[in-house]
């Protein structure tokens, strides 16, 4: 086969990885509580800033370990503060939540300008992140599948998590039929503030992935943002499956549509396709039954 | 009750309208007074900010050292500065403020092209006249503009015509997605064309896009002996960044850039891009006494770690071109002073002599640089001569000339 | 919830008080005050749509952008064909390698087929638009997240056809319109006057509208979809037909701040302009007509007061100013008169 297409295939495969990262948190979060987090993208910025400053501290092979659990416990504090701030007060409202966050969001930019500065920082990868391998002539760069890893044990540990604990019990009671959760003695309240920091860890995490590729500037969560608004919209409501498969499905088309055309272009066939897909799904790719009528 | 809070409402917003748009009208070519205004309309705001308001900071600086030098004509120059926010429209919308509300005699700013655009129909109504620091894609000639930055025929192919001499035969031209790097691609292309050699791909990234991994696929299957670069900003930083990862070797591939300047480089973090190459006018290295002057003047007021960059010294050239040719046509009339400008003759500057050519644009000379592990160019090769301004490139635009 | 009978707070004061002013200002105002006023109430007639699909049909649209760039490109076109030398082709197109006029521009170089565009193109994209999603119940949070997407790819397609929209640059360079000179001061009071007599027209309209039988059902599907659905109304129909004509708003204002501002660009109509948008409507209250002209008016006025001044505070001051509007005053300035009042 073409090797253009193969390497088109794998960088998909990174691309769906870092989509999924960034969607999982919204995702969750959308599936409990109906609202979506327009400063999620700052979640990723923020883990960006911390991978950076953690590198700063410790240099070296060391410094990328650690900076992912620090940008995780820093992400989903700051995710933790706005929903307990803003967004609990406004879960009856989840267009005025889309508009309040954004809100946050513009704050959080230019907080991250005049503290970083507006150009980009660059968080130096070790040695051992920035070669590549080469698999039947096609080059697959380390930092890419270090993604591709990563993205899959973030999969793995939620499905765990969501299967078989007692946190994960209660979302998915929750996550069900709300009402009747809260009626069985379910503190609702705590389930959603334990899943909406869980979310901004994830996306956390997504900003140091995110920071082997590129620099890391104010308004890098940006770039991934609206690509994974549309992972949600195509995934269906609170499916974890749901919302992998959808990652994947627009990771690949993205890459493999940039093979004819050009990187702009590609951003609006993608539109294009999900407005396709849900003429065909409207649900999305999977849905969680439901009674509920105004789901 | 309620009418009173109405009312309330109604005079405050009346009160922020006026205080919002007040401001007298002026007459541009007799300045009242001792004080001569002139606009400094760069975008402090949004994108552009970062690299515009270094550009505004040495306009600035030149204006200070006028005023503390006596002035011009006698009179102290009253900087009016206004933020153009990225955004063209209110490029347009700032300088028409400028002058026709605040009554400045001539306005120094903008960046990208669009903000030149929107800017242009402005300076014609009014027949004033912009000074454009930025180097740009050419195909413009306004009698109402200054263009001191190069015309693709001070840059772009003095670049070319260095890399075809160290053997470069075939090219891969990536860009971010916006008007310079589309047409310096195009009239590049005609050459390579011409020349006999190859453009093996040419993509552009949306302006700030971060993702590369499908440009870099092409590229590594294109294997081009040079990658041209006219990309924006940060998005260099992930370019060089993909480009390393996915195990191509600058070193026997070597890109040449005309975006990064000093500034660019000290933020990417050198060592990425050491190695590679840039093309300017100006480059911080540049030896000479009114560089070394200039470069200390700017840093005891900006910081001693602020980066000097192309587009910074032609920003501040502007403001000693008009000087003289003010000077020149003793009036401040924007059409005598555009008259006065065109025949000053060669004038000193940091980047060396230069002159404004009949067509408005600067004379001067283009350098090869190389980058180094500290941010800073080692200068390569020069173009030798200077080299008189060209907007239509003959061979990628025949026929047109600039008419003024 | 609005009380139905008043649907508009200040219904009795605040339209005359702003048609009031509206006609003052020619007569107070320079030509440069005057044209900065005409920009902002073009803007005012986007406000309108909004406050239409948001306020009373509860959709939230972050793409309101896309249409008034449609308007906007669409007067854009026809300025750029009038200016024309014969034979000759927009500058742009030159140095961006075509030699020839593409075939969907040549239409424009006639003055009715313009204004038919202006008003048709948006409303028949909004139509499209809105109705492939909403036929299949997708609404709401999902809806505001597709205009958003929607926003960022038609803005980056414009700017990646460079040869045919002009790009990044966007159109600009703009000498007549229908005839009449741009430089000449008589058109620009001209093109006020036709701005606010848009502006009240679309006022009066839409005041009609939303208190005719179709604005009592907007605001039904609003508050409970489903049941309107079990009345035996389909809210489909309503909900397109009222995003349309928001988009005919939309691009109607797009047209006229083109002619105000003498550019359409790309920088105007991307996903961070088209959320602007909605911030000036939640200021000025998203139920209101004349709530979302003031707040066009006074965002756009603070944020050129401000932002040459204190730069960097502006983005924080809107960041702020948004939250504290959606969260302690979801009804925007007018619903502060309003409470005060009751």
């Amino acid at each position: 086969m073409d090797a253009l297409f193969l390497n088109q295939l794998f960088n998909g495969a990174s691309l769906a990885s870092l989509y999924l990262l960034a969607a999982l948190g919204l995702a969750l979060s959308f599936g409990l509580m109906r609202v979506i987090n327009m400063a999620h993208g700052e979640m990723l910025m923020l883990g960006g800033y911390l991978a950076w400053m953690t590198l700063l501290v410790v240099p070296g092979a060391l410094g990328i370990i650690l900076a992912i659990p620090v940008a995780f416990v820093g992400a989903a504090a700051m995710g933790g503060l706005i929903q307990s701030t803003l967004i609990r007060r406004l879960s009856a409202r989840p267009l005025d939540t889309l508009l309040a966050t954004w809100g946050v969001s513009l704050i959080l930019q230019q907080g991250a300008r005049d503290l970083f500065g507006a150009v980009g920082v660059e968080v130096r990868a070790p040695e051992w992140l920035t070669g590549s391998f080469v698999v039947f002539g096609v080059t697959l760069p380390s930092a890419r599948l270090f993604i591709i890893l990563i993205a899959a044990l973030v999969l793995g540990g939620l499905a765990l998590l969501l299967l078989k604990t007692r946190i994960g019990l209660l979302v998915r009671a929750v996550n069900q039929d709300r009402m009747m959760a809260s009626a069985s003695g379910i503190d609702v309240k705590r389930v959603d503030f334990t899943i909406f920091c869980l979310g901004s860890g994830v996306a956390g995490l997504a900003g140091v992935m995110l920071a082997l590729l590129g620099p890391v500037t104010p308004n890098v969560g940006q770039s991934y943002i609206i690509p994974a608004f549309l992972v949600v919209v195509m995934g269906g409501l609170g499916s974890i499956v749901g919302t992998t498969a959808s990652a994947i499905i627009l990771g690949l088309f993205a890459a493999l549509a940039q093979i004819f055309v050009d990187v702009s272009v590609a951003q609006m066939l993608l539109l294009v396709f999900v407005i396709l897909f849900i003429q065909v799904r409207p649900q999305g790719v999977i849905a969680v039954k439901t009674r509920q009528l105004d789901a | 009750m309620i009418r009173s809070r109405l009312l309330l409402l109604a005079t405050s917003a009346c009160a922020l309208a006026l205080t919002a748009c007040s401001g007298g009208g002026g007459n541009a070519s007799a300045p009242a007074g001792d004080t001569v205004s002139v606009g400094v309309l760069q975008s402090l705001t949004g994108t552009m900010a970062i690299s515009e308001i270094t550009v505004k900071n040495a306009e600035m600086l030149a204006i200070e050292e006028i005023n503390a030098a006596g002035g011009v004509m006698g009179k102290q120059i009253n900087a009016l500065v206004e933020d153009g926010a990225s955004d063209p429209s209110t490029f347009a919308q700032k300088a028409s403020k400028l002058i026709e509300s605040d009554g400045v005699s001539t306005v120094f700013g903008g960046w990208t092209s669009a903000s030149r655009k929107a800017m242009l129909p402005v300076f014609e109504r009014t027949k004033n006249l912009l000074w454009y620091p930025v180097q740009f894609e050419g195909n413009e000639c306004s009698p109402n503009i200054m263009y001191s930055g190069a015309q693709p025929n001070q840059q772009a192919l003095p670049a070319l015509e260095w890399a075809v001499a160290q053997g470069h035969k075939s090219f891969f031209l990536v860009g971010s997605d916006y008007v310079y790097p589309r047409t310096a691609n195009l009239i590049l292309k005609k050459h390579i064309e011409k020349g006999g050699m190859q453009v093996l791909g040419e993509a552009y990234v949306p302006l700030g896009g971060t993702d590369f991994s499908g440009v870099i696929a092409k590229i590594a299957q294109a294997k081009p002996a040079m990658i041209i670069n006219t990309l924006n900003g940060d998005s260099n930083v992930a370019f060089f960044k993909q480009l390393q990862a996915a195990g191509i070797n600058t070193k026997t591939m070597p890109v040449m850039s005309f975006s990064i300047g000093e500034q660019e480089a000290q933020a990417m973090g050198a060592g990425l891009v050491e190695g590679s190459y840039a093309a300017w006018n100006y480059f911080q290295s540049l030896p000479s006494d009114a560089n070394s002057k200039f470069i200390a003047a700017y840093k005891a007021k900006f910081g001693k770690d602020a980066a000097i960059t192309d587009p910074m010294v032609h920003g501040y050239l502007d403001v000693y071109a008009w000087k003289a040719a003010v000077e020149k046509a003793k009036s401040f009339d924007p059409q005598a002073v555009r008259k006065a400008a065109a025949s000053l003759g060669g004038f000193d500057t940091p980047m060396g002599k230069v002159s404004f050519a009949a067509n408005q644009s600067l004379v001067q000379k283009a350098y090869i640089g190389k980058l180094k592990a500290d941010g800073q160019f080692e200068i390569i090769a020069d173009s030798g001569k200077d080299i008189a301004p060209e907007p239509y490139d003959a061979l990628a635009f025949p026929g047109k000339t600039c008419k003024l | 919830m609005p009380d139905l009978s008043r649907l508009d707070p200040l219904k009795p004061f605040l339209p005359w008080l702003l048609l009031a002013l509206g006609l003052v200002a020619p007569f107070a105002l320079s030509a440069y005050d005057l044209n900065l006023l005409a920009r902002f109430m073009a803007m005012g007639i986007l406000a309108l749509g909004l406050v239409l699909i948001w306020g009373h049909g509860g959709i939230l649209s972050l793409g309101q952008g896309v249409f008034f760039g449609l308007g906007g490109y669409a007067i854009a076109l026809h300025m750029k064909l009038a200016d024309l030398p014969s034979g000759e082709i927009p500058d742009f197109m030159v140095w961006s390698g075509r030699d020839s006029l593409p075939f969907w521009w040549t239409p424009f170089s006639s003055p009715a087929f313009t204004i038919a565009a202006i008003l048709i193109v948006p409303t028949l994209v909004g139509a499209l638009f809105s109705w492939a999603v909403f036929h299949r119940r997708v609404g709401g949070t999902y809806f505001a997240l597709i205009t958003q997407a929607l926003a960022l790819a038609f803005s980056t397609l414009i700017i990646s056809r460079q040869d045919v929209t002009g790009g990044f640059n966007g159109l600009t360079d703009f000498y007549s319109v229908f005839g009449f000179g741009l430089a000449s001061p008589g058109t620009g009071s001209g093109l006020y006057w036709v701005t606010l007599a848009v502006l009240c027209v679309a006022f009066v309209a839409l005041r009609w509208l939303l208190a005719s039988r179709f604005g009592i059902l907007l605001r039904a599907a609003r508050d409970g979809e489903n049941r309107v659905r079990f009345l035996g109304y389909s809210p489909t129909p309503f909900k397109v037909v009222a995003f349309a004509i928001a988009a005919m708003l939309a691009g109607v204002g797009g047209a006229l701040f083109t002619l105000h501002a003498g550019v359409v660009s790309p920088a105007l109509i991307g996903v961070v302009p088209s959320i602007e948008m909605v911030v000036w409507v939640a200021i000025g209250g998203r139920y209101s007509l004349a709530g979302a002209i003031v707040g066009a008016l006074l965002v756009n006025l603070a944020r050129d007061a401000v932002s040459s001044a204190f730069p960097e505070l502006w983005l924080y001051l809107m960041g702020a100013l948004f939250i504290f509007v959606v969260t302690l005053l979801p009804r925007g300035l007018a619903g502060l008169v309003k409470r005060k009042a009751a």
